[in-house]
C-alpha cells in the first residue's frame, strides 16, 4: 500500500457568482520516502492541493469528491479530533513564509517545546533536549542559545531552518513544503534544499514540494506533477519530464526558461495566462494558449494517456500514441 | 570615511569611463538607524552618550553604465542593488561619491534641475502592484508622465503618444478605461513598462522587473524589454537575483556583497570562468536542469550585518581563500585578462586563477 493515495480528489469555492471547481479529478500516490514536486504557473492549484491533502482548505473551499488516503485512512472524511492527530504530527507542512508557522512574541523554544508537549507525553526538559537536537540538525548554530531567541532575531535563512526543525519534530512521515525557499536568497535556497533532500532520506520522510521552479524540482525531486487549471495535465518520474516533456503545457514552461533560448534572443513565451477559475475553457482548458490545438480539443476534455512511465492528458499525444500502436501493429 | 580608499578605486574605473552613460564614483550611503534624539542617548561609564548606528548600504562603489549595454547587478537580498539603483535615480542621496550623466554630475542637482534628466532615466519596479496608482485609469496613469515632460503638447498629441506606447509594448486600447486592480501582475507590469517608455528615455534603471511574475510571465516580459532596448537603442541598468535571468540578458554583470563590487565582467566571460570566491559559490547555487552538475560551493557562516561592516574584505568571513591579509586590508578592484575586474586579494596574489 502507498503511504498516501488521493483518489480524484475534487475541490471547489463556494463563490458569490456559484460553486467553482478548484481541483478536478486528481490521481496520485506517493510512497515512503518518496519526493514529489508539484508545479505550474501561478493560480494552477498547487496550494489548494497542498492544503487539501491535510483537509486544511479555508472556506469558502471545500472537498466536493474523492479520498485521501494516507496508510488507508481517509482524511477526506476524518472529524477534526481525528486530523489533529495527524496533522504537524504524521504530516506537516512548510510555509514559504516562515512567519506562517512562527509566532513572533514566543521563542523558538517554547513554540517547539509546546508542539512538542501537544502530541507526546514527555517532560518539558525532554522535550527541549529533542528540541535543541532537532536545531542541530538543520544546522543552526549554537542552538543552545538560539532556542531562547525570538524569531525577529534571526536571518530569513535561519528562521527557515527553524521552521523545517518544527517540520521535523515529530518525525512525520510526510512534509508538504509550499515554496519553502521563495522568498531566500539562491546560495541560502541551495543549501536548505540540500538540507531538506538529506534529512527526508536519513528519516526515510516523503516530501511534497510545491514550487514554480523546475531547476528545483529537477534537482530534489524523483516524481513530478504538472498541474493546470486545477487538473493535472502530466506526472511521472521527474528525469523524463524534464528531458522529454510530453504535454504542450510543461514543453512551453520548459521551453521558457531562459536557459533553453540563445543569449540576447527572444525566449520562447507562452502566449496568453492562467484562467481564473470562473472561466476555464471547455474542452482542454489550454486550448486558446496551445501551438497544437485541434478541434476535438475544444469540446472534449482529454483523458490520461501513457507515454513511457508517464501519464498526460492531451489530445495529440493520445493521437500520437494510438498511431505507433497501429503502426507497430502491421 | 576612508579618503585613500576612495581615490585609489576612483582612479581604477577611470581607465573604462570613456563610453559611459552614467558614471558612478566613489558611492557611499549610510542610513541612519540610531531612531530619534532620545533613543540615542545611552548610559555608559557614569556618562550619558549619544551613540549613533548605521546601515553601510554601499561602501564606495564605482561603476561605469556604457551606452547600449544591458548592465545588471546581482548579489544576495541587502547587499545594495537596491540602492545603488535609487541612488543614480536621485531618488536618494549620497552620504559621498557623485553620479554623472553623460558627464554631467547629478547628484546635486535639485528637483527642478534633475527634470530634463528625469525625462531621459525612468524606473521600473519589482512590485507591480504596488507601483501603481490604484485610482488613475490606465490611460491617465500613461498620460500623466509624458503631459509632465512635454508641458507644451496639446491633449491629442499626448494621447497619439500615449496610444503609440499602449501598441509598442502590446496594451490594448481598451485598458486605457480600466484600473490597474482588475489586471493580473503580468499586465500591471506591461503596463509601467509602458509607462517608462512613454518619455522615451535613453537610460531604464529596472529594480527585479521580473522577479514577482511567474516564468511564462517572465519571458514576455523579457522580451519586451528586449525588444524595446533593440527599437529605442535604450541602456539599461537590471538588478536582479535570478542569474538564468542574467545570463540571457545581461552584456556585463556586476556582482555586489554587502555594499560593495566584488567583480565587474561581460556575461559569457563571467560565467565562464567566475573569479571572485562569491561569485563562484553564486553560479554554483543556481538550480540546474541537468542532474549531472558539480555540487554547489558551501558558504561558511550567515551574511554578516551592514550595521557592524566585517573590517578588510567584506567576504572574509565566509570565504574559503581567506588569510590574515584579508582581515586587514580592502582589496581594490583589478583588471583581469577577459576583460573584467575583480576584488580579491586570492586572485591578485595568484592564489585563485
Ligand atoms: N479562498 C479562495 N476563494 C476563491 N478562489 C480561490 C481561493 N483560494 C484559491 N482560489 C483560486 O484557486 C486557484 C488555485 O489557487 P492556488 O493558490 O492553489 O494556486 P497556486 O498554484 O498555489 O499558485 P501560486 O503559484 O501563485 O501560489 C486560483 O484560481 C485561485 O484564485
Ligand atoms: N531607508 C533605509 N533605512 C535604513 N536602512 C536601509 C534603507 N534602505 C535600505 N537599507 C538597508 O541597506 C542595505 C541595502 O539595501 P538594498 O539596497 O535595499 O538591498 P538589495 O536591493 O540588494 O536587496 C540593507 O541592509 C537594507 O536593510
Ligand atoms: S489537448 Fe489539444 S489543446 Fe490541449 S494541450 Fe493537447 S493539443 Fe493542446
Ligand atoms: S580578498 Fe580574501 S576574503 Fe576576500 S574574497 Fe578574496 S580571498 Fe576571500
Ligand atoms: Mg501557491
Ligand atoms: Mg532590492
Amino acid at each position: 500500500m502507498a503511504l498516501l493515495e488521493v483518489r480524484n480528489l475534487e475541490v471547489s469555492f463556494g463563490l458569490r457568482s456559484g460553486a467553482v471547481k478548484a481541483l478536478r479529478n486528481i490521481n496520485f500516490t506517493l510512497d515512503r520516502g518518496e519526493r514529489l514536486g508539484l508545479v505550474g504557473e501561478s493560480g494552477a492549484g498547487k496550494s489548494v492541493l497542498g492544503f487539501s491533502i491535510l483537509n486544511l482548505i479555508a472556506k469558502p473551499g471545500r472537498i466536493t469528491g474523492g479520498e485521501i488516503l494516507f496508510e488507508g485512512q481517509n482524511l477526506a472524511r476524518m472529524s477534526a479530533r481525528e486530523l489533529r492527530t495527524i496533522r504537524g504530527n504524521r504530516i506537516s507542512m512548510i510555509f514559504q513564509d516562515p512567519m506562517m508557522t512562527l509566532n513572533p512574541v514566543l521563542t523558538i523554544g517554547q513554540q517547539m517545546v509546546e508542539c512538542l508537549l501537544a502530541h507526546r507525553k514527555i517532560s518539558r526538559e525532554n522535550a527541549k533536549t529533542i528540541a535543541i537536537q532537532k536545531l542541530k540538525q538543520v544546522q543552526i548554530p549554537s542552538p543552545e542559545t538560539r532556542i531562547d531567541q525570538y524569531p525577529h532575531e534571526l536571518s530569513g535563512g535561519m528562521r527557515q531552518r527553524v521552521v523545517i526543525a518544527i517540520g521535523l519534530l515529530m518525525d512525520p512521515d510526510i512534509i508538504i513544503a509550499d515554496e519553502p525557499t521563495t522568498a531566500l536568497d539562491v546560495t541560502i535556497q541551495a543549501e536548505i534544499m540540500e538540507l531538506m533532500v538529506e534529512l527526508c532520506e536519513r528519516n526515510n520522510v516523503a516530501l511534497i514540494l510545491i514550487t514554480h521552479d523546475l531547476g528545483v524540482v529537477s534537482q530534489v525531486t524523483q516524481k513530478a506533477i504538472v498541474m493546470y487549471a486545477g487538473r493535472v495535465i502530466e506526472q511521472g518520474p521527474t528525469r523524463e519530464i524534464i528531458n522529454d516533456a510530453q504535454h504542450p503545457y510543461t514543453q512551453g514552461l520548459m521551453n521558457a526558461l531562459p536557459q533553453m533560448a540563445i543569449p540576447g534572443q527572444r525566449l520562447n513565451q507562452i502566449r496568453g495566462s492562467m484562467p481564473t477559475l470562473q472561466k476555464i475553457p471547455t474542452g482542454c482548458a489550454f486550448n486558446p494558449r496551445c501551438d497544437y490545438v485541434m478541434d476535438v480539443c475544444k469540446h472534449q476534455l482529454p483523458g490520461y494517456t501513457r507515454s513511457g512511465n508517464c501519464q498526460v492528458a492531451c489530445h495529440m499525444v493520445a493521437e500520437m500514441k494510438r498511431d505507433e500502436v497501429s503502426s507497430e501493429e502491421v | 570615511m576612508n579618503a585613500h580608499t576612495l581615490t585609489e578605486a576612483a582612479s581604477v574605473a577611470d581607465e573604462t569611463g570613456t563610453d559611459s552613460l552614467v558614471q558612478i564614483r566613489g558611492l557611499y550611503k549610510q542610513f541612519n538607524i540610531s531612531g530619534d534624539f532620545l533613543d540615542q542617548l545611552k548610559f555608559k561609564g557614569g556618562k550619558i552618550v549619544r551613540e549613533q548606528s548605521f546601515v553601510h548600504a554601499i561602501n564606495g562603489v564605482n561603476l561605469d553604465i556604457q551606452q547600449g549595454e544591458a548592465l545588471c547587478v546581482v548579489g544576495e537580498s541587502g547587499c545594495g542593488k537596491s540602492t545603488v539603483a535609487r541612488t543614480v535615480m536621485g531618488l536618494i542621496t549620497p552620504t559621498a561619491g557623485s553620479i554623472s550623466y553623460r558627464g554631467k554630475r547629478i547628484d546635486d542637482l535639485d528637483d527642478k534641475q534633475l527634470l530634463p534628466y528625469r525625462k531621459k532615466m525612468q524606473m521600473i519596479f519589482q512590485n507591480p502592484y504596488a507601483s501603481l496608482n490604484p485610482r488613475m485609469t490606465i490611460a491617465q496613469t500613461l498620460e500623466e508622465p509624458v503631459r509632465l515632460h512635454n508641458p507644451g503638447w496639446n491633449a491629442q498629441q499626448v494621447r497619439d503618444k500615449v496610444h503609440e506606447v499602449m501598441f509598442s509594448v502590446g496594451i490594448d486600447p481598451s485598458w486605457g478605461e480600466r484600473f490597474a486592480h482588475e489586471f493580473s501582475g503580468g499586465q500591471r507590469q506591461r503596463i509601467s513598462i509602458a509607462r517608462a517608455l512613454a518619455v522615451d528615455p535613453e537610460f531604464i534603471v529596472a529594480d527585479e522587473p521580473i522577479s514577482a511574475l511567474d516564468v511564462s510571465i517572465q519571458a514576455q516580459v523579457l522580451n519586451l524589454l528586449m525588444d524595446a532596448q533593440e527599437k529605442r537603442n535604450l541602456t539599461y541598468l537590471f538588478i536582479t537575483h535570478d542569474l538564468s535571468v542574467v545570463e540571457h540578458f545581461g552584456t556585463r554583470v556586476a556582482v555586489m556583497y554587502l555594499g560593495s563590487l566584488c567583480e565587474l565582467a561581460p556575461t559569457k566571460a563571467l560565467f565562464d570562468r567566475p573569479r571572485h570566491p562569491y561569485t563562484q559559490a553564486l553560479l554554483s547555487a543556481i538550480p540546474r536542469l541537468e542532474d549531472d552538475r558539480p555540487p554547489h560551493i558551501k558558504l561558511q557562516g550567515e551574511v554578516p550585518t551592514p550595521v557592524n561592516l566585517p573590517s578588510g574584505c567584506v567576504f572574509h568571513g565566509r570565504c574559503p581563500y581567506a588569510n590574515e591579509r584579508c582581515k586587514r586590508e580592502i582589496p581594490r578592484l583589478i583588471a583581469t585578462d577577459d576583460g573584467g575586474q575583480v576584488a580579491c586579494h586570492a586572485v591578485e596574489e595568484g592564489r585563485i586563477n
